[in-house]
Protein backbone atom coordinates (compact mmCIF):
# COMPACT_ATOMS: atom_id res chain seq x y z
CA UNK A 1 0.00 0.00 0.00
CA UNK A 2 0.96 3.38 -0.09
CA UNK A 3 1.96 5.98 2.68
CA UNK A 4 1.66 9.69 2.45
CA UNK A 5 3.57 11.72 5.38
CA UNK A 6 2.46 15.46 5.81
CA UNK A 7 5.85 17.35 6.47
CA UNK A 8 5.90 20.98 7.34
CA UNK A 9 9.40 23.35 7.54
CA UNK A 10 8.82 25.97 10.11
CA UNK A 11 11.23 28.40 11.56
CA UNK A 12 12.98 27.51 14.70
CA UNK A 13 10.31 27.81 17.50
CA UNK A 14 12.26 30.52 19.40
CA UNK A 15 12.79 32.39 16.60
CA UNK A 16 9.68 32.60 15.03
CA UNK A 17 8.13 36.20 13.47
CA UNK A 18 5.99 37.94 11.30
CA UNK A 19 7.16 39.68 7.85
CA UNK A 20 6.00 42.69 6.78
CA UNK A 21 3.26 41.58 5.25
CA UNK A 22 1.65 39.44 8.27
CA UNK A 23 2.58 36.31 7.04
CA UNK A 24 5.44 33.89 8.91
CA UNK A 25 8.76 34.99 7.93
CA UNK A 26 10.41 31.91 6.67
CA UNK A 27 13.09 33.91 4.76
CA UNK A 28 14.89 35.74 7.56
CA UNK A 29 15.03 32.51 9.79
CA UNK A 30 16.30 29.75 9.77
CA UNK A 31 13.75 26.64 9.25
CA UNK A 32 13.45 23.02 10.29
CA UNK A 33 11.18 20.17 9.79
CA UNK A 34 8.32 20.31 12.40
CA UNK A 35 9.03 18.33 15.10
CA UNK A 36 5.60 17.19 15.93
CA UNK A 37 5.85 16.07 11.65
CA UNK A 38 8.64 13.62 13.14
CA UNK A 39 6.44 11.19 15.20
CA UNK A 40 4.09 11.31 11.82
CA UNK A 41 7.17 9.91 9.87
CA UNK A 42 7.90 7.42 12.83
CA UNK A 43 5.08 6.24 12.87
CA UNK A 44 4.94 5.37 9.27
CA UNK A 45 7.94 3.71 9.73
CA UNK A 46 6.99 1.46 12.66
CA UNK A 47 4.12 0.51 10.62
CA UNK A 48 6.33 -0.85 7.75
CA UNK A 49 9.22 -2.41 10.14
CA UNK A 50 6.08 -4.14 11.88
CA UNK A 51 5.25 -5.69 8.42
CA UNK A 52 2.84 -3.62 6.79
CA UNK A 53 3.68 -3.55 3.08
CA UNK A 54 4.02 0.08 1.80
CA UNK A 55 5.87 2.66 0.04
CA UNK A 56 6.27 5.49 1.97
CA UNK A 57 6.26 9.17 0.62
CA UNK A 58 6.89 11.80 2.14
CA UNK A 59 5.11 15.60 1.16
CA UNK A 60 5.57 18.65 1.73
CA UNK A 61 4.60 22.42 0.61
CA UNK A 62 6.62 25.21 1.26
CA UNK A 63 9.44 27.48 -0.25
CA UNK A 64 12.30 25.85 -2.33
CA UNK A 65 14.40 25.50 1.70
CA UNK A 66 11.20 23.09 2.47
CA UNK A 67 13.30 20.53 0.64
CA UNK A 68 15.30 20.51 3.95
CA UNK A 69 12.18 18.79 5.65
CA UNK A 70 11.45 16.24 3.19
CA UNK A 71 15.40 15.42 3.07
CA UNK A 72 15.30 15.08 6.97
CA UNK A 73 12.58 13.18 6.70
CA UNK A 74 13.99 10.66 3.72
CA UNK A 75 17.30 10.27 6.01
CA UNK A 76 14.56 8.96 9.01
CA UNK A 77 13.70 6.28 6.65
CA UNK A 78 10.75 6.09 3.54
CA UNK A 79 11.26 5.41 -0.31
CA UNK A 80 10.98 9.21 -1.58
CA UNK A 81 9.31 12.73 -1.28
CA UNK A 82 7.71 15.22 -3.31
CA UNK A 83 7.93 19.21 -2.33
CA UNK A 84 4.95 21.39 -3.96
CA UNK A 85 7.32 24.88 -4.25
CA UNK A 86 5.68 27.72 -6.64
CA UNK A 87 6.14 31.28 -5.94
CA UNK A 88 2.44 31.61 -6.04
CA UNK A 89 1.85 29.46 -2.66
CA UNK A 90 3.32 32.59 -0.56
CA UNK A 91 1.01 33.69 2.53
CA UNK A 92 -1.26 30.43 1.78
CA UNK A 93 -4.46 29.97 4.68
CA UNK A 94 -4.99 26.13 5.91
CA UNK A 95 -8.13 25.92 3.27
CA UNK A 96 -5.24 26.84 0.42
CA UNK A 97 -2.93 24.44 1.75
CA UNK A 98 -5.46 21.73 2.11
CA UNK A 99 -6.32 22.03 -1.07
CA UNK A 100 -2.83 21.60 -2.88
CA UNK A 101 -1.94 18.91 -0.43
CA UNK A 102 -5.02 16.94 -1.18
CA UNK A 103 -4.57 17.56 -5.08
CA UNK A 104 -0.95 16.30 -4.50
CA UNK A 105 -1.98 13.18 -1.97
CA UNK A 106 -4.36 12.03 -5.63
CA UNK A 107 -1.68 12.85 -7.60
CA UNK A 108 0.57 10.42 -5.61
CA UNK A 109 -2.07 8.08 -4.78
CA UNK A 110 -3.04 6.78 -1.45
CA UNK A 111 -3.48 4.52 1.03
CA UNK A 112 -3.01 6.19 4.49
CA UNK A 113 -2.06 9.56 5.08
CA UNK A 114 -0.18 10.82 8.39
CA UNK A 115 0.14 14.04 9.40
CA UNK A 116 1.50 15.55 12.26
CA UNK A 117 -1.19 16.82 15.71
CA UNK A 118 -0.19 20.41 14.75
CA UNK A 119 2.32 22.47 12.75
CA UNK A 120 4.88 24.01 14.74
CA UNK A 121 4.10 27.78 13.16
CA UNK A 122 0.27 27.67 13.01
CA UNK A 123 -0.42 25.41 15.83
CA UNK A 124 -3.66 25.32 13.90
CA UNK A 125 -4.73 21.37 13.57
CA UNK A 126 -6.89 21.67 11.12
CA UNK A 127 -5.19 20.56 8.00
CA UNK A 128 -5.93 16.92 8.70
CA UNK A 129 -9.57 17.03 9.20
CA UNK A 130 -9.59 19.58 6.29
CA UNK A 131 -7.64 16.76 4.18
CA UNK A 132 -10.00 14.04 4.99
CA UNK A 133 -12.69 16.70 3.73
CA UNK A 134 -11.32 17.42 0.63
CA UNK A 135 -10.53 13.40 -0.16
CA UNK A 136 -13.52 12.24 0.83
CA UNK A 137 -12.24 9.68 3.14
CA UNK A 138 -11.97 9.15 7.04
CA UNK A 139 -10.58 10.84 9.43
CA UNK A 140 -8.49 9.46 12.25
CA UNK A 141 -7.16 12.18 14.00
CA UNK A 142 -4.81 12.81 17.60
CA UNK A 143 -4.26 9.09 17.79
CA UNK A 144 -2.04 8.34 20.76
CA UNK A 145 -1.63 4.90 19.44
CA UNK A 146 -1.88 3.65 15.48
CA UNK A 147 -2.18 0.27 14.13
CA UNK A 148 -2.95 -0.71 10.95
CA UNK A 149 -4.23 -4.78 10.23
CA UNK A 150 -6.96 -6.21 7.72
CA UNK A 151 -7.18 -3.02 5.42
CA UNK A 152 -8.86 -1.00 8.86
CA UNK A 153 -6.63 1.67 11.00
CA UNK A 154 -7.04 1.77 14.83
CA UNK A 155 -6.13 4.42 17.19
CA UNK A 156 -6.61 5.38 20.54
CA UNK A 157 -7.27 9.24 20.80
CA UNK A 158 -7.29 10.26 24.45
CA UNK A 159 -9.55 13.39 25.02
CA UNK A 160 -9.97 15.82 27.31
CA UNK A 161 -13.02 13.64 29.02
CA UNK A 162 -12.17 10.47 27.77
CA UNK A 163 -9.77 8.04 25.79
CA UNK A 164 -11.39 6.58 22.82
CA UNK A 165 -10.94 3.11 20.52
CA UNK A 166 -11.54 4.20 16.98
CA UNK A 167 -11.44 2.55 13.71
CA UNK A 168 -12.01 3.45 9.81
CA UNK A 169 -11.56 1.84 6.70
CA UNK A 170 -8.67 2.91 4.22
CA UNK A 171 -8.50 4.84 2.69
CA UNK A 172 -8.36 7.63 5.27
CA UNK A 173 -5.82 10.28 7.29
CA UNK A 174 -4.60 9.70 10.26
CA UNK A 175 -2.83 12.21 12.54
CA UNK A 176 -0.74 11.46 15.31
CA UNK A 177 0.50 12.97 18.97
CA UNK A 178 3.98 13.12 20.56
CA UNK A 179 2.41 10.33 22.75
CA UNK A 180 2.88 7.62 19.98
CA UNK A 181 6.74 7.38 20.52
CA UNK A 182 9.93 9.15 20.33
CA UNK A 183 11.05 9.88 16.98
CA UNK A 184 14.56 8.11 15.80
CA UNK A 185 17.32 10.57 14.91
CA UNK A 186 18.73 10.29 11.63
CA UNK A 187 21.49 7.86 11.36
CA UNK A 188 24.70 8.44 9.17
CA UNK A 189 23.71 5.58 7.15
CA UNK A 190 20.29 7.33 6.73
CA UNK A 191 21.59 10.53 5.71
CA UNK A 192 24.20 8.97 3.36
CA UNK A 193 20.97 6.61 1.87
CA UNK A 194 18.88 9.89 1.88
CA UNK A 195 20.97 11.49 -0.73
CA UNK A 196 20.04 9.06 -3.16
CA UNK A 197 16.57 8.84 -2.72
CA UNK A 198 13.97 10.68 -5.12
CA UNK A 199 12.57 14.24 -4.10
CA UNK A 200 10.09 15.68 -7.15
CA UNK A 201 9.18 19.28 -6.89
CA UNK A 202 5.64 19.74 -8.66
CA UNK A 203 3.98 22.84 -9.27
CA UNK A 204 0.96 24.32 -8.79
CA UNK A 205 0.61 23.44 -12.60
CA UNK A 206 1.11 20.07 -12.27
CA UNK A 207 -1.57 19.62 -9.80
CA UNK A 208 -4.23 21.48 -11.70
CA UNK A 209 -4.41 24.48 -8.81
CA UNK A 210 -5.00 27.79 -10.23
CA UNK A 211 -2.71 30.32 -8.82
CA UNK A 212 -5.94 32.59 -7.98
CA UNK A 213 -7.06 29.58 -5.52
CA UNK A 214 -3.98 30.31 -3.44
CA UNK A 215 -1.42 32.47 -1.81
CA UNK A 216 -1.93 35.47 -0.09
CA UNK A 217 -4.43 37.36 -1.92
CA UNK A 218 -6.74 34.47 -1.82
CA UNK A 219 -6.74 33.41 2.08
CA UNK A 220 -9.82 33.45 3.35
CA UNK A 221 -8.27 34.98 6.42
CA UNK A 222 -6.38 38.03 7.00
CA UNK A 223 -3.84 39.30 9.65
CA UNK A 224 -5.14 42.63 10.33
CA UNK A 225 -2.23 43.48 13.01
CA UNK A 226 0.70 41.78 14.72
CA UNK A 227 2.99 42.72 17.77
CA UNK A 228 4.81 41.27 19.87
CA UNK A 229 4.16 40.43 23.32
CA UNK A 230 6.35 42.52 25.84
CA UNK A 231 8.81 39.47 27.27
CA UNK A 232 7.76 39.29 31.06
CA UNK A 233 9.84 41.03 33.55
CA UNK A 234 11.56 38.70 36.59
CA UNK A 235 9.82 39.94 39.67
CA UNK A 236 12.16 38.84 42.88
CA UNK A 237 13.78 35.71 43.22
CA UNK A 238 14.87 34.81 46.41
CA UNK A 239 17.16 32.14 48.00
CA UNK A 240 15.62 29.85 50.40
CA UNK A 241 16.88 30.35 53.81
CA UNK A 242 14.22 28.40 55.93
CA UNK A 243 11.38 30.62 55.05
CA UNK A 244 10.91 30.21 51.19
CA UNK A 245 7.50 28.62 51.89
CA UNK A 246 6.39 31.96 54.13
CA UNK A 247 7.62 34.22 51.84
CA UNK A 248 5.40 33.05 48.67
CA UNK A 249 2.54 32.86 51.29
CA UNK A 250 3.71 36.90 51.84
CA UNK A 251 3.49 37.66 47.90
CA UNK A 252 0.30 35.67 47.41
CA UNK A 253 -0.76 37.86 50.13
CA UNK A 254 0.01 40.99 48.59
CA UNK A 255 -1.26 39.78 45.46
CA UNK A 256 -4.62 39.14 47.19
CA UNK A 257 -4.37 35.84 46.49
CA UNK A 258 -4.87 34.58 50.03
CA UNK B 1 -29.58 41.13 13.53
CA UNK B 2 -28.45 38.05 11.86
CA UNK B 3 -27.88 34.72 14.06
CA UNK B 4 -24.58 33.67 15.39
CA UNK B 5 -24.66 29.98 16.20
CA UNK B 6 -22.65 28.55 19.26
CA UNK B 7 -22.05 24.69 19.15
CA UNK B 8 -22.66 23.88 22.74
CA UNK B 9 -20.10 21.71 24.46
CA UNK B 10 -21.05 19.52 27.14
CA UNK B 11 -20.55 16.73 29.43
CA UNK B 12 -23.37 13.80 30.33
CA UNK B 13 -26.19 16.60 29.64
CA UNK B 14 -23.89 19.73 31.45
CA UNK B 15 -23.42 22.29 29.73
CA UNK B 16 -19.83 23.33 30.09
CA UNK B 17 -18.20 26.69 31.27
CA UNK B 18 -16.74 27.75 27.55
CA UNK B 19 -20.02 28.01 26.04
CA UNK B 20 -21.73 30.28 28.24
CA UNK B 21 -18.66 32.37 27.64
CA UNK B 22 -19.31 31.25 23.86
CA UNK B 23 -22.64 32.44 24.06
CA UNK B 24 -22.05 36.04 26.32
CA UNK B 25 -19.62 36.87 22.58
CA UNK B 26 -22.39 35.91 20.51
CA UNK B 27 -24.14 38.56 22.05
CA UNK B 28 -21.24 41.35 21.00
CA UNK B 29 -21.80 39.92 17.35
CA UNK B 30 -25.73 39.06 16.83
CA UNK B 31 -28.26 36.79 18.38
CA UNK B 32 -26.92 33.73 19.62
CA UNK B 33 -28.42 30.06 18.79
CA UNK B 34 -27.65 27.23 20.22
CA UNK B 35 -26.63 24.28 18.49
CA UNK B 36 -26.73 21.25 20.70
CA UNK B 37 -25.08 17.65 19.16
CA UNK B 38 -26.05 14.48 20.95
CA UNK B 39 -28.99 13.75 23.12
CA UNK B 40 -30.16 14.96 26.28
CA UNK B 41 -30.61 18.52 25.51
CA UNK B 42 -33.78 18.90 27.37
CA UNK B 43 -32.43 19.46 30.47
CA UNK B 44 -30.05 22.08 29.48
CA UNK B 45 -32.08 24.53 26.98
CA UNK B 46 -33.03 26.76 30.45
CA UNK B 47 -29.28 27.08 31.04
CA UNK B 48 -28.37 28.07 27.29
CA UNK B 49 -31.16 30.25 27.42
CA UNK B 50 -30.15 32.28 30.46
CA UNK B 51 -26.65 33.54 28.66
CA UNK B 52 -29.10 34.56 26.05
CA UNK B 53 -30.06 31.77 23.51
CA UNK B 54 -33.37 32.82 21.37
CA UNK B 55 -32.92 29.40 19.86
CA UNK B 56 -31.63 26.19 20.54
CA UNK B 57 -31.38 23.32 17.32
CA UNK B 58 -31.52 20.18 18.61
CA UNK B 59 -29.42 17.50 16.36
CA UNK B 60 -30.02 14.14 17.94
CA UNK B 61 -29.02 11.61 15.99
CA UNK B 62 -27.63 8.15 17.25
CA UNK B 63 -24.20 9.06 14.54
CA UNK B 64 -23.39 12.02 16.44
CA UNK B 65 -21.92 9.60 19.20
CA UNK B 66 -21.28 6.60 16.63
CA UNK B 67 -18.37 8.73 14.59
CA UNK B 68 -15.60 10.77 14.99
CA UNK B 69 -16.11 14.74 14.19
CA UNK B 70 -17.48 14.65 11.00
CA UNK B 71 -21.38 14.27 11.76
CA UNK B 72 -21.18 17.44 13.95
CA UNK B 73 -19.54 19.06 11.18
CA UNK B 74 -22.54 18.21 8.88
CA UNK B 75 -25.53 18.90 11.51
CA UNK B 76 -23.79 22.91 11.74
CA UNK B 77 -23.20 22.96 7.64
CA UNK B 78 -26.73 22.48 7.42
CA UNK B 79 -28.04 24.69 9.95
CA UNK B 80 -25.47 27.28 8.48
CA UNK B 81 -26.98 26.86 5.70
CA UNK B 82 -30.94 27.79 6.00
CA UNK B 83 -30.10 29.93 9.69
CA UNK B 84 -27.23 31.98 7.17
CA UNK B 85 -25.33 33.01 10.32
CA UNK B 86 -22.99 35.86 10.99
CA UNK B 87 -20.41 33.48 12.88
CA UNK B 88 -19.78 30.45 14.44
CA UNK B 89 -18.52 30.24 17.37
CA UNK B 90 -17.01 26.89 18.72
CA UNK B 91 -14.75 25.98 21.50
CA UNK B 92 -11.22 25.44 20.65
CA UNK B 93 -10.54 21.69 21.71
CA UNK B 94 -9.05 19.56 19.26
CA UNK B 95 -12.78 18.46 18.32
CA UNK B 96 -14.02 22.07 18.16
CA UNK B 97 -11.17 22.76 16.14
CA UNK B 98 -11.36 19.85 13.43
CA UNK B 99 -15.75 20.36 12.63
CA UNK B 100 -14.79 24.27 12.06
CA UNK B 101 -12.12 23.03 9.95
CA UNK B 102 -14.34 20.86 8.05
CA UNK B 103 -16.94 23.24 8.26
CA UNK B 104 -14.32 26.09 6.35
CA UNK B 105 -14.37 23.44 2.99
CA UNK B 106 -18.00 22.63 3.26
CA UNK B 107 -18.80 26.08 3.46
CA UNK B 108 -15.79 27.66 2.00
CA UNK B 109 -15.73 29.98 4.86
CA UNK B 110 -12.50 30.88 6.57
CA UNK B 111 -11.04 29.55 10.25
CA UNK B 112 -9.73 31.56 13.07
CA UNK B 113 -8.18 28.95 15.70
CA UNK B 114 -7.39 29.53 19.28
CA UNK B 115 -9.31 33.34 19.73
CA UNK B 116 -8.67 34.67 23.16
CA UNK B 117 -10.99 37.72 22.54
CA UNK B 118 -13.34 38.30 19.90
CA UNK B 119 -15.26 41.38 18.85
CA UNK B 120 -17.17 43.39 16.44
CA UNK B 121 -15.73 45.09 13.77
CA UNK B 122 -17.20 47.02 11.17
CA UNK B 123 -16.47 44.24 8.10
CA UNK B 124 -17.10 41.44 10.50
CA UNK B 125 -15.57 39.80 13.86
CA UNK B 126 -12.05 40.64 14.67
CA UNK B 127 -10.76 37.44 17.03
CA UNK B 128 -7.28 38.23 18.78
CA UNK B 129 -4.65 35.31 18.88
CA UNK B 130 -2.12 34.69 20.97
CA UNK B 131 0.56 33.13 18.33
CA UNK B 132 4.07 31.62 18.07
CA UNK B 133 4.61 29.66 22.01
CA UNK B 134 2.42 33.09 23.09
CA UNK B 135 5.19 35.42 21.65
CA UNK B 136 3.02 37.46 19.40
CA UNK B 137 -0.36 38.65 19.40
CA UNK B 138 -2.56 39.11 16.47
CA UNK B 139 -5.69 40.21 15.15
CA UNK B 140 -7.35 38.49 12.33
CA UNK B 141 -10.61 38.88 10.26
CA UNK B 142 -12.59 36.53 7.98
CA UNK B 143 -12.74 37.62 4.70
CA UNK B 144 -14.38 35.17 2.76
CA UNK B 145 -18.05 33.38 3.91
CA UNK B 146 -19.05 32.90 7.46
CA UNK B 147 -16.94 33.34 9.87
CA UNK B 148 -15.74 30.37 11.63
CA UNK B 149 -14.14 30.87 14.91
CA UNK B 150 -13.13 28.42 17.36
CA UNK B 151 -12.25 30.08 21.05
CA UNK B 152 -10.16 28.86 23.40
CA UNK B 153 -11.76 28.70 27.13
CA UNK B 154 -11.69 31.97 29.70
CA UNK B 155 -11.86 34.40 26.90
CA UNK B 156 -15.07 36.05 28.65
CA UNK B 157 -17.03 36.25 31.93
CA UNK B 158 -20.02 34.49 31.45
CA UNK B 159 -23.04 36.90 31.81
CA UNK B 160 -26.41 35.73 32.35
CA UNK B 161 -28.76 37.54 29.24
CA UNK B 162 -32.25 35.57 29.99
CA UNK B 163 -34.05 34.41 27.43
CA UNK B 164 -36.71 32.05 26.27
CA UNK B 165 -35.39 30.36 23.68
CA UNK B 166 -37.19 28.59 20.66
CA UNK B 167 -36.48 24.73 20.77
CA UNK B 168 -36.25 23.31 16.80
CA UNK B 169 -35.31 19.97 15.82
CA UNK B 170 -33.15 19.20 12.93
CA UNK B 171 -32.87 16.52 10.91
CA UNK B 172 -29.72 15.71 9.50
CA UNK B 173 -29.00 14.49 6.61
CA UNK B 174 -25.56 12.90 7.01
CA UNK B 175 -22.73 12.46 4.59
CA UNK B 176 -22.21 8.71 3.44
CA UNK B 177 -18.76 8.95 2.96
CA UNK B 178 -17.39 5.88 5.58
CA UNK B 179 -16.19 7.75 8.76
CA UNK B 180 -14.01 6.95 11.52
CA UNK B 181 -15.82 4.87 13.87
CA UNK B 182 -15.89 4.95 17.96
CA UNK B 183 -16.02 1.71 19.07
CA UNK B 184 -14.62 2.26 23.00
CA UNK B 185 -14.93 5.23 25.27
CA UNK B 186 -13.93 5.33 28.77
CA UNK B 187 -14.35 8.23 30.44
CA UNK B 188 -12.05 9.90 32.40
CA UNK B 189 -12.22 9.52 36.45
CA UNK B 190 -13.02 13.57 37.57
CA UNK B 191 -10.65 14.66 40.20
CA UNK B 192 -13.36 17.02 41.70
CA UNK B 193 -11.29 19.73 40.69
CA UNK B 194 -11.63 22.70 38.54
CA UNK B 195 -11.12 21.87 34.69
CA UNK B 196 -7.51 22.94 34.60
CA UNK B 197 -8.19 25.21 31.31
CA UNK B 198 -10.25 26.78 33.26
CA UNK B 199 -8.70 27.55 36.40
CA UNK B 200 -8.02 31.00 37.91
CA UNK B 201 -4.90 28.99 39.76
CA UNK B 202 -3.09 26.45 38.12
CA UNK B 203 -0.47 24.47 40.65
CA UNK B 204 1.91 22.88 38.43
CA UNK B 205 4.68 20.63 38.88
CA UNK B 206 7.99 19.27 36.87
CA UNK B 207 10.08 16.57 37.02
CA UNK B 208 12.01 17.79 40.53
CA UNK B 209 8.67 16.69 41.86
CA UNK B 210 10.32 13.49 42.29
CA UNK B 211 7.73 11.07 41.91
CA UNK B 212 3.90 10.24 41.95
CA UNK B 213 3.68 10.81 45.68
CA UNK B 214 5.38 14.35 45.20
CA UNK B 215 2.34 15.16 43.27
CA UNK B 216 0.31 14.83 46.91
CA UNK B 217 1.59 17.71 47.86
CA UNK B 218 0.76 19.58 45.09
CA UNK B 219 -2.67 18.96 44.98
CA UNK B 220 -3.28 19.84 48.69
CA UNK B 221 -1.64 23.04 48.19
CA UNK B 222 -4.27 23.42 44.99
CA UNK B 223 -7.03 22.18 47.10
CA UNK B 224 -6.05 24.81 49.55
CA UNK B 225 -6.09 27.78 46.55
CA UNK B 226 -9.34 26.03 45.16
CA UNK B 227 -6.94 25.80 41.79
CA UNK B 228 -6.35 23.05 39.08
CA UNK B 229 -3.05 20.65 39.20
CA UNK B 230 -0.92 20.58 35.87
CA UNK B 231 1.77 19.42 35.10
CA UNK B 232 5.06 19.00 32.37
CA UNK B 233 5.76 16.85 29.88
CA UNK B 234 8.55 15.68 31.35
CA UNK B 235 7.03 14.79 35.26
CA UNK B 236 3.90 13.26 32.69
CA UNK B 237 6.14 11.06 30.26
CA UNK B 238 7.67 9.84 33.81
CA UNK B 239 3.80 9.07 35.43
CA UNK B 240 3.96 11.27 38.13
CA UNK B 241 0.83 13.09 36.77
CA UNK B 242 -1.57 11.78 34.14
CA UNK B 243 -0.93 13.11 30.51
CA UNK B 244 -4.63 14.90 30.40
CA UNK B 245 -3.15 17.30 32.56
CA UNK B 246 0.35 18.02 30.86
CA UNK B 247 0.24 22.00 29.94
CA UNK B 248 2.27 23.45 26.96
CA UNK B 249 2.65 22.77 23.44
CA UNK B 250 1.10 19.39 22.95
CA UNK B 251 -0.73 19.81 26.05
CA UNK B 252 -3.47 22.10 27.42
CA UNK B 253 -2.90 26.27 27.22
CA UNK B 254 -3.99 27.14 30.77
CA UNK B 255 -4.27 31.21 31.38
CA UNK B 256 -5.04 31.71 34.99
CA UNK B 257 -4.86 34.64 37.24
CA UNK B 258 -1.90 32.96 39.19
CA UNK B 259 0.48 29.64 38.16
CA UNK B 260 2.73 28.15 40.45
CA UNK B 261 5.42 26.22 39.13
CA UNK B 262 7.55 23.68 41.04
CA UNK B 263 10.27 21.36 39.83
CA UNK B 264 9.94 23.08 36.45
CA UNK B 265 12.40 24.19 34.64
CA UNK B 266 10.86 26.36 32.34
CA UNK B 267 11.49 24.93 28.47
CA UNK B 268 10.16 26.55 25.19
CA UNK B 269 7.46 23.66 24.22
CA UNK B 270 6.56 24.35 28.46
CA UNK B 271 6.32 28.46 28.32
CA UNK B 272 3.83 27.84 25.12
CA UNK B 273 1.07 26.73 27.40
CA UNK B 274 1.75 28.67 30.41
CA UNK B 275 3.52 31.88 29.53
CA UNK B 276 0.14 34.23 29.42
CA UNK B 277 -0.52 33.87 33.26
CA UNK B 278 -0.95 37.03 35.12
CA UNK B 279 1.20 35.84 37.93
CA UNK B 280 3.77 33.42 37.94
CA UNK B 281 5.69 31.98 41.01
CA UNK B 282 8.52 29.62 41.17
CA UNK B 283 10.04 27.02 42.82
CA UNK B 284 13.19 25.80 41.83
CA UNK B 285 16.41 24.61 43.16
CA UNK B 286 18.38 25.41 40.31
CA UNK B 287 19.04 29.81 40.51
CA UNK B 288 19.63 29.32 36.56
CA UNK B 289 16.46 27.47 35.74
CA UNK B 290 14.53 29.54 32.88
CA UNK B 291 11.37 29.83 35.00
CA UNK B 292 12.87 32.46 36.68
CA UNK B 293 13.47 35.04 33.49
CA UNK B 294 9.60 34.50 33.59
CA UNK B 295 8.79 34.58 37.53
CA UNK B 296 6.70 37.25 39.32
CA UNK B 297 8.27 35.81 42.11
CA UNK B 298 10.62 33.40 42.87
CA UNK B 299 12.59 31.01 45.78
CA UNK B 300 15.38 29.39 45.00
CA UNK B 301 15.05 25.95 47.07
CA UNK B 302 14.05 22.54 47.55
CA UNK B 303 10.07 21.99 46.77
CA UNK B 304 9.98 19.42 49.30
CA UNK B 305 10.39 22.12 51.90
CA UNK B 306 9.38 25.28 50.51
CA UNK B 307 5.72 23.67 49.71
CA UNK B 308 4.55 21.86 52.91
CA UNK B 309 5.63 25.75 54.58
CA UNK B 310 3.56 27.45 52.26
CA UNK B 311 0.89 24.83 52.95
CA UNK B 312 0.96 25.40 56.64
CA UNK B 313 1.37 28.71 55.86
CA UNK B 314 -1.89 29.41 54.43
CA UNK B 315 -3.50 27.00 56.91
CA UNK B 316 -2.40 29.36 59.62
CA UNK B 317 -3.66 32.70 57.67
CA UNK B 318 -6.96 31.22 57.51
CA UNK B 319 -7.39 29.56 60.54
C1 LIG C 1 7.69 17.89 20.36
C2 LIG C 1 7.79 18.20 21.81
C3 LIG C 1 6.66 18.65 22.47
C4 LIG C 1 6.71 18.95 23.83
N1 LIG C 1 5.60 19.40 24.45
C5 LIG C 1 5.66 19.73 25.76
C6 LIG C 1 4.51 20.22 26.44
O1 LIG C 1 3.42 20.35 25.87
N2 LIG C 1 4.62 20.53 27.75
C7 LIG C 1 5.81 20.40 28.44
O2 LIG C 1 5.84 20.70 29.64
N3 LIG C 1 6.89 19.92 27.82
C8 LIG C 1 6.84 19.58 26.51
N4 LIG C 1 7.96 19.07 25.92
C9 LIG C 1 9.14 18.75 26.75
C10 LIG C 1 10.02 19.94 27.07
O3 LIG C 1 10.94 20.12 26.02
C11 LIG C 1 10.79 19.70 28.37
O4 LIG C 1 11.54 18.53 28.25
C12 LIG C 1 9.90 19.58 29.61
O5 LIG C 1 9.00 20.67 29.67
C13 LIG C 1 10.74 19.54 30.84
O6 LIG C 1 9.95 19.27 31.96
P1 LIG C 1 10.43 19.67 33.43
O7 LIG C 1 10.60 21.14 33.50
O8 LIG C 1 9.48 19.03 34.36
O9 LIG C 1 11.79 18.88 33.58
P2 LIG C 1 13.29 19.39 33.62
O10 LIG C 1 13.63 20.22 32.46
O11 LIG C 1 14.10 18.19 33.89
O12 LIG C 1 13.33 20.35 34.87
C14 LIG C 1 13.17 19.91 36.19
C15 LIG C 1 13.49 21.08 37.09
O13 LIG C 1 13.24 20.73 38.42
C16 LIG C 1 14.23 21.32 39.26
N5 LIG C 1 14.28 20.54 40.49
C17 LIG C 1 14.73 19.27 40.65
N6 LIG C 1 14.56 18.87 41.92
C18 LIG C 1 14.01 19.91 42.58
C19 LIG C 1 13.61 20.11 43.94
N7 LIG C 1 13.73 19.16 44.87
N8 LIG C 1 13.09 21.32 44.27
C20 LIG C 1 12.96 22.31 43.35
N9 LIG C 1 13.32 22.16 42.07
C21 LIG C 1 13.84 20.98 41.69
C22 LIG C 1 15.50 21.28 38.44
O14 LIG C 1 16.39 22.29 38.84
C23 LIG C 1 14.95 21.53 37.02
O15 LIG C 1 14.97 22.92 36.68
C24 LIG C 1 7.92 18.78 24.55
C25 LIG C 1 9.05 18.31 23.87
C26 LIG C 1 8.99 18.03 22.53
C27 LIG C 1 10.23 17.54 21.83
N1 LIG D 1 2.71 23.09 4.27
C1 LIG D 1 2.54 21.83 4.69
N2 LIG D 1 3.16 20.80 4.06
C2 LIG D 1 2.98 19.52 4.47
N3 LIG D 1 2.19 19.17 5.50
C3 LIG D 1 1.55 20.15 6.17
C4 LIG D 1 1.67 21.52 5.80
N4 LIG D 1 0.91 22.25 6.65
C5 LIG D 1 0.32 21.38 7.50
N5 LIG D 1 0.71 20.11 7.22
C6 LIG D 1 0.33 18.86 7.94
O1 LIG D 1 -0.83 19.11 8.73
C7 LIG D 1 -0.53 18.95 10.12
C8 LIG D 1 -1.32 19.96 10.95
O2 LIG D 1 -1.00 21.28 10.55
P1 LIG D 1 -1.83 22.56 11.04
O3 LIG D 1 -3.25 22.32 10.73
O4 LIG D 1 -1.23 23.70 10.26
O5 LIG D 1 -1.57 22.68 12.52
C9 LIG D 1 0.98 19.08 10.20
O6 LIG D 1 1.49 18.41 11.34
C10 LIG D 1 1.42 18.42 8.90
O7 LIG D 1 1.39 17.01 9.00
Amino acid sequence: MKIVVCVKHVPEASDAKFADDYTVDRASIDGALSELDEYAIEQALRLTESGVDAEITHLTMGPAAATDAVRKALAMGGDKAVHVVDDALHGSDAPATALVLARAIERAGFDLVVCGMASGDATMSVVPAMLAERLGVPQVTFASHLSVADGMVRIRRDGDFASEQIEAPLPAVVSVTDQTGEARVPSFRGIMAAKKKPIEQWSLADLGVSPDEVGLAAAWTKVESATRRPPRQAGAIVTDEGEGGMQIAEFLVTQKFI
Amino acid sequence: MAEILVLVDHVEGAVRKPTLELLTIARRLGEPSAVWCGPGSDGAVETLGMYGAGKVYVVDAPEINEYLVAPKADALAQIAETAAPAAVLITSSWEGKEIAARLSVRLGAGVLTDAVDVEAGPDGPVATQSVFGASWVTTSRVMHGVPLITVKPNAATPEPAPATPAVEQVSVKFSETPGARITGRTPRESTGRVELTEAAVVVAGGRGVGSAEGFRVLERLADKLGAAVGATRGATDLQYYPHEYQIGQTGKTVSPQLYIASGISGAIQHRAGMQTAKTIVAVNKDPNAPIFEMADFGIVGDLHKVLPQLIEEIDKRSG
